[in-house]
């Protein structure tokens, strides 16, 4: 998804598992604040 | 101030090909973290148990923490944009977790003043610097998207209490076996909510780490696949020039800025403040509501819902609409339906949650989406500091918007007894502040050239003109 650049560098590799490492990281906690989150909303709608 | 040097901006550039979209969770790990600012009330009531205190002794931990928000982001910005996303990272978890462990302290040894200084103070000079870390690199990694790209780091902010409500009813439960979530009146030990603060000081230690040391900044000739600069020129109300912060304050266009995003949050927090009682007062009937507790916890729920994706989707359209259009859809229409709220708010209770929850996905869109109109209209140079600055305003509205409804509701009966008629003349303050934000957000204009900075100004500051050996020590 990156990037064109001229300078003389070596160029890298993000590795795939990082990247799905690190959103896992933040979007398990995530979803879990927004199960509970629903969950205590749907008192509003009577479930 | 010297950084060490693996915190330092030379030692996080990253090199061709790396993948931006790393870049978010790096800066959501922090935002999740400190938006644990917003569920203080889950051990509120503990505490002023735990200290033999008052609602106003406790609640003000919380506002001290964000007056400090307002005032280290200010204090600290240049600082951050400086040093870049790592070294502010870091301090920020340094910071937050110190004001953890203090406060803890301050819960076991019954000195409500370190809790004070701990979660206050310390804690919220984490809150501050770690609020504004990840923005200006995100801007630079997603100029073709920067109100996606703070969208998505700002929702953490309000995701962090929807993740640290929950999690914290379930600890104290763990370390105070008397006290069940479950059952209304039951309330944890001061001990549960010290050990409460030493596993989240553990906890945001290590999420906060691992966002500092998977960040990078973008080279400074690194552009996205297919993005031509060109065409940001192309659009009036987008510079490509840059302004410096010191600079910054001194154009109107700053202080329009602040007035409408004060106004904006003033606003919102109106109805956060008061959510719970607010929609029990609406459908009271005589002594009773028609509301029930349970309910009325369900509507606070689904107004963190609406704050949260407020922040992820108004902004994200923001980058297909405008930065000064969308703030008109925040204020204008928010006005309209304030006027409804107040107007016809009463008579069903689908139409008071639904225009609620619109307003405040307008309040948490005005926080998302003010850095990429910052971008817009001061440039990437220092735009972190420029948003440091500008949440000051953040910092007045969050004691303007409680006076304003409180003010309002005191002197027109006792909690409990209130009824729909008593919020209306605080909605239409609320109106009127909308209007006065609207009006503001018309008179921005681009800023005057004379404000802009030089471009060799621009990379001395930045530091990026990299060596090769810099560069090459990047992974």
């Amino acid at each position: 998804m990156s990037s064109s650049v001229s300078q003389n560098q070596q160029p890298t590799h993000t590795p795939v598992g990082l990247i799905a490492f690190a959103w896992a990281l933040v979007g398990v906690p995530l979803a879990y604040g927004l199960y509970n989150t629903v969950k205590a909303a749907s008192a509003l709608f009577g479930a | 101030m010297a950084v060490p040097s693996f915190l330092a901006r030379e030692r996080i550039v990253a090199r061709p090909g790396f993948n931006r979209w790393l870049i978010p969770p790096a800066a959501l790990a922090v935002h999740l973290c400190i938006g644990q600012a917003y569920a203080t009330s889950v051990y509120k009531t503990a505490l002023v148990s735990h200290f033999d205190s008052t609602l106003t002794a406790i609640g003000i931990i919380f506002s001290i923490a964000i007056v400090m928000l307002g005032l280290s982001a200010a204090v600290f910005g240049t600082w951050v944009d400086r040093n870049g996303p790592r070294a502010a990272m870091f301090a920020s978890a340094v910071f937050w977790v110190t004001g953890f462990l203090v406060g803890s302290l301050g819960i076991y040894t019954e000195q409500l003043w370190l809790l004070y200084l701990g979660y206050g103070v310390i804690g919220g000079i984490g809150l501050g610097i770690g609020y504004i870390s990840p923005v200006s690199t995100l801007i630079k990694w997603f100029p073709d998207r920067p109100g996606l790209a703070t969208g998505m780091a700002i929702m953490g902010f309000g995701g962090g209490a929807l993740i640290a409500s929950p999690l914290s009813r379930q600890l104290m439960s763990w370390y105070d076996p008397s006290y069940d979530p479950a059952v209304a009146g039951t309330t944890p030990s001061g001990n549960a909510v010290a050990g409460l603060f030493l596993t989240l000081a553990a906890l945001y230690a290590v999420f906060m780490m691992f966002g500092a040391f998977i960040v990078r900044v973008p080279a400074a000739d690194w552009r996205p696949d297919g993005f031509d600069p060109a065409s940001v020129k192309s659009k009036p109300m987008i510079t490509t020039e840059n302004v410096s912060a010191n600079n910054a304050i001194k154009t109107p266009q700053f202080w329009l800025l602040w007035t409408v995003l004060f106004c904006n949050v003033t606003a919102g927090i109106g109805i956060l403040e008061q959510a719970a009682p607010m929609i029990q007062d609406f459908f009271r009937n005589g002594e009773t509501s028609t509301v029930l507790a349970a309910t009325a916890a369900g509507f606070v729920g689904l107004l963190s819902l609406f704050n949260m994706a407020g922040r992820f989707v108004w902004s994200s359209t923001s980058d297909f609409i405008g930065r000064k259009p969308i703030y008109m859809v925040y204020l204008g229409v928010g006005i309209i339906l304030y006027v409804i709220l107040a107007t016809l708010g009463s008579t069903a209770t689908w139409i008071f949650v639904i225009t609620a929850a619109i307003i405040i996905s307008f309040y948490g869109g005005g926080f998302a989406t003010v850095p990429a109109y910052l971008r817009d209209l001061f440039g990437t140079y220092q735009v972190g500091a420029i948003h440091g600055r500008l949440l000051t305003a953040w910092a007045a509205a969050g004691i303007a918007g409680p006076l304003i409804v409180n003010g309002v509701l005191d002197s027109r009966g006792t909690p409990g007894q209130l009824v729909a008629g008593d919020y209306r003349p605080a909605l239409f303050i609320m109106v009127g502040l909308l209007a006065v934000g609207f009006v503001c957000n018309l008179l921005i204009k681009p800023v005057a050239s004379k404000w802009h900075e030089s471009r060799e100004a621009v990379e001395d500051f930045t530091h990026e003109h990299h060596t090769e050996e810099e560069r090459s020590a990047v992974r």
